[in-house]
């Protein structure tokens, strides 16, 4: 696993890293629920066949304080498009993640133009009363890693501290990574975001992990039933709700031969 | 000094094994455990609690806010104290306080606390706390991430509707409001007395200091946890110029008198193991919502755990982390300094040294806490009242306290009608 090229552009205000990696066309990656503070094997999956560039969202890892001064919904659509332009991304195929596929799921419908073909896995954005997802926020600290991922240990690898990382900004990093999804989606996950799916006319995938703790599975034909264009759900077996860390080929050769 | 009389108002009949078979008292304790006709008697003890304190002669009778609570009965403190504003004459009502971030719009604090000083005369201390966890993010479903910049725009609407003459536009980051023009308007000028209450965040003490509030430290823990953090305060004031008058501070204080240190061992030891065991049941999953503590003081948290033995005296930084490691067994609550306890004398001893070592002059005491029955909460009170109020009074007498109220002359009151009618029977 080689390192990827690392750019900062500037959003707000606010330096924002994207990383970049591999050659053909380029492919988009927005990250989930706590961000990616390092590189991962799913990404390198992607690089393997595409140019895929990683910007990362305001307030996540690697994008600083960029969520502190975006106080609606419409000032996130804003910033993240605003990154998209700017990490050369428009037009080009998307694939996000948990917090990071919702937004990329407003980029298509709000601007479909912006967006070729979208792979979203266990998006966050819509709640069922019957059938509401987790609240990731309340939950004891031990909790954490068996509800993002079905193999624990992935999450505590992503999430521990390097050798000579900055032992007190690595752990507020993690902590602001948290609060930045929070801002956009406290306290249900519900941005309304069910008003805007049918104006999305890409083909759209939907991958979610039959282990998922936090997004209920039947969500996915919630978002089949809704998005205006060509749909597919597939179900990824052994992983939970950040997929691509449980099982980074699996959902990577789904997200390669959806946008092929 | 300034010896005031705080009611948390406890759910008194929590079962015995409530912390076994319950996750928490706080945000999702279970409806089935709140009998309404049982909690009737609960808060009219409680006001009759408040207003005898009142008649005993302490300076303030305190209230505050919480949420989906278990220990505390009062989402509304504002409906205690206007009541208080009738039944009582010269005691200050201080409501410590109102969440400023979870009024929509916050003109609505304005507008009540305005109330609340007009009917009692200029008596009201309006406190501003930014609220718990449980309370805001939770229970309330505040955003973490946007709770403070809610809490200091609101207190900067709230200001200007007490002070500005005419009708103006509020143009705020989260609240606009195009007629902000309140009826009433509070009888003390500029505004009441400001009193903040918080954990142990440098922001806030530096933002009482530029503005000038009280600040107050409301911990369950006592003197002997408290030290650190006010020596702390008394630190920061000095840096930033301040003088080191007593009266910048506040701090709660549990406290029970009985004839002897063992009487009152005895008499208070189920109401203190009440409340520290089953009343302090906290479902830690309600401790840190993202965002809520600032990064500032995360960094400071971490540099401290770091420097310190893990665990050497280290209270959390939120109200629920601190609850986890809380002592539940009266003599480790006496040993901690949670509850002072002894005859009057050995109390007065006590409450000077904390007093004079915390270097506060608004000691808020907790004499009703957990279980406590109306007869042992008057008992405490009055015995207070009589044999260590009066012997604290003179500390502090070198200072001026420039934070209390400033009612209006006892001529110009309203003759309030006697409302006594268990009085002729007793």
């Amino acid at each position: 696993m080689s390192e990827p090229e690392t750019t900062t552009m500037d959003i707000n205000g606010f330096p924002t890293r994207v990383w970049r990696k591999g050659s053909g066309p380029r492919l988009g990656f927005l990250a989930g629920f706590g961000g990616l503070p390092r590189w991962v094997p799913f990404l390198d999956a992607l690089a393997a066949q595409r140019t895929v560039i990683v910007p990362s969202l305001p307030g996540f890892p690697g994008g600083d304080r960029g969520h502190g001064v975006l106080d609606t919904h419409l000032d996130w659509l804003l910033a993240v498009r605003a990154i998209l332009d700017q990490a050369g991304l428009t037009g080009a195929d998307l694939a996000g993640s948990s917090v990071g596929a919702s937004l990329a799921a407003e980029m298509a419908a709000v601007w479909p133009a912006s967006v070729r073909k979208l792979a979203l896995i266990a998006p966050f954005g819509l709640f069922e009363e019957k059938d509401p997802p987790t609240d990731p926020w309340a939950q004891r600290a031990d909790a954490v890693p068996g509800l993002m991922c079905a193999d624990p240990e992935i999450w505590k690898a992503l999430k521990a501290m390097p050798e000579g990382a900055n032992s007190i900004e690595w752990p507020i990093e993690q902590t602001r990574a948290a609060e930045a999804a929070a801002r956009i989606f406290w306290p249900l996950g519900n941005t309304r975001l069910e008003k805007r799916l049918p104006l999305i006319a890409a083909p759209t995938l939907l991958l979610w992990g039959t282990q998922d703790r936090i997004m209920p599975t039947s969500y996915a034909e919630r978002f089949r039933a809704a998005i205006k264009g060509e749909t597919e759900v597939r179900m990824i077996d052994g992983a939970g709700h950040l997929a691509e860390l449980d099982q980074p080929h699996a959902v990577a050769e789904a997200i390669l031969g959806w946008t092929a | 000094m300034k010896l005031m009389w705080f009611h948390l108002m406890p759910y008194t009949e929590l079962p015995d094994d409530f912390r076994d078979t319950n996750p928490s008292v706080w945000v999702d304790i279970h409806s089935k455990l709140f009998d309404p006709k049982r909690a009737h008697h609960m808060y009219n003890d409680f006001m009759d609690e408040l207003e005898y304190a009142a008649q005993c002669g302490f300076d303030a009778v305190c209230v505050n806010e919480h949420h989906s609570n278990g220990y505390g009965l009062m989402p509304s403190p504002n409906l205690i104290a206007s009541a208080l504003a009738r039944r009582t004459t010269d005691t200050a009502i201080c409501v410590m306080g109102n969440s400023l971030a979870l009024y929509n719009p916050p003109t609505r604090v304005a507008e009540e606390f305005a109330m609340i000083d007009v009917i009692s005369g200029g008596r009201l201390i309006a406190g501003f706390p930014v609220g718990t966890p449980m309370d805001t993010c939770y229970a309330y479903g505040t955003n973490p991430s946007q709770l403070r910049s809610r809490y200091l725009e609101a207190h900067d609407l709230v200001m200007r509707a007490w002070q500005e003459k005419d009708t103006f536009a509020f143009n705020g980051r989260y609240n606009q409001q195009r007629y902000v023009n309140i009826w009433p308007r509070p009888i003390q000028r500029p505004h009441p007395p400001i009193w903040i209450p918080g954990g142990g965040s440098v922001e806030t003490w530096q933002w009482c200091a530029e503005m000038d509030y009280v600040y107050c430290y409301l911990s369950y823990y006592g003197y002997k946890a408290g030290q650190a953090l006010m020596d702390g305060f008394w630190n920061e004031m000095s840096r930033l110029g301040k003088d080191r008058n007593p009266y910048r501070a506040g701090f709660l204080q549990f406290v029970g008198v009985g004839e002897s240190r063992q009487h009152a061992f005895d008499l208070y030891s189920e109401a203190a193991e009440y409340f520290y065991g089953r009343c302090l049941h906290v479902d830690p999953r309600w401790a840190t919502p993202p965002g809520y503590v600032t990064e500032a003081t995360q960094a400071a948290g971490i540099k401290s755990q770091i420097q310190q033995a893990a665990g050497a005296g280290a209270i959390g930084s939120t109200t629920g982390t601190r609850f986890a490691a809380v002592a539940r067994e009266m003599d480790a609550i006496v040993d901690r300094g949670y509850v002072i306890i002894g005859s009057p004398d050995e109390v007065t001893e006590q409450l000077r040294e904390v007093a004079r070592s915390l270097n506060v002059g608004h000691l808020m005491l907790l004499l009703q806490f957990g279980n406590m029955g109306k007869e042992l909460c008057r008992y405490n009170t009055k015995l207070f009242a009589d044999k260590v109020l009066p012997n604290m009074k003179d500390l502090f007498g070198e200072w001026e306290d420039r934070w209390w109220p400033q009612p209006i002359g006892a001529a110009q009151r309203a003759e309030v009608p006697a409302f006594l009618p268990k009085l002729a029977a007793e």
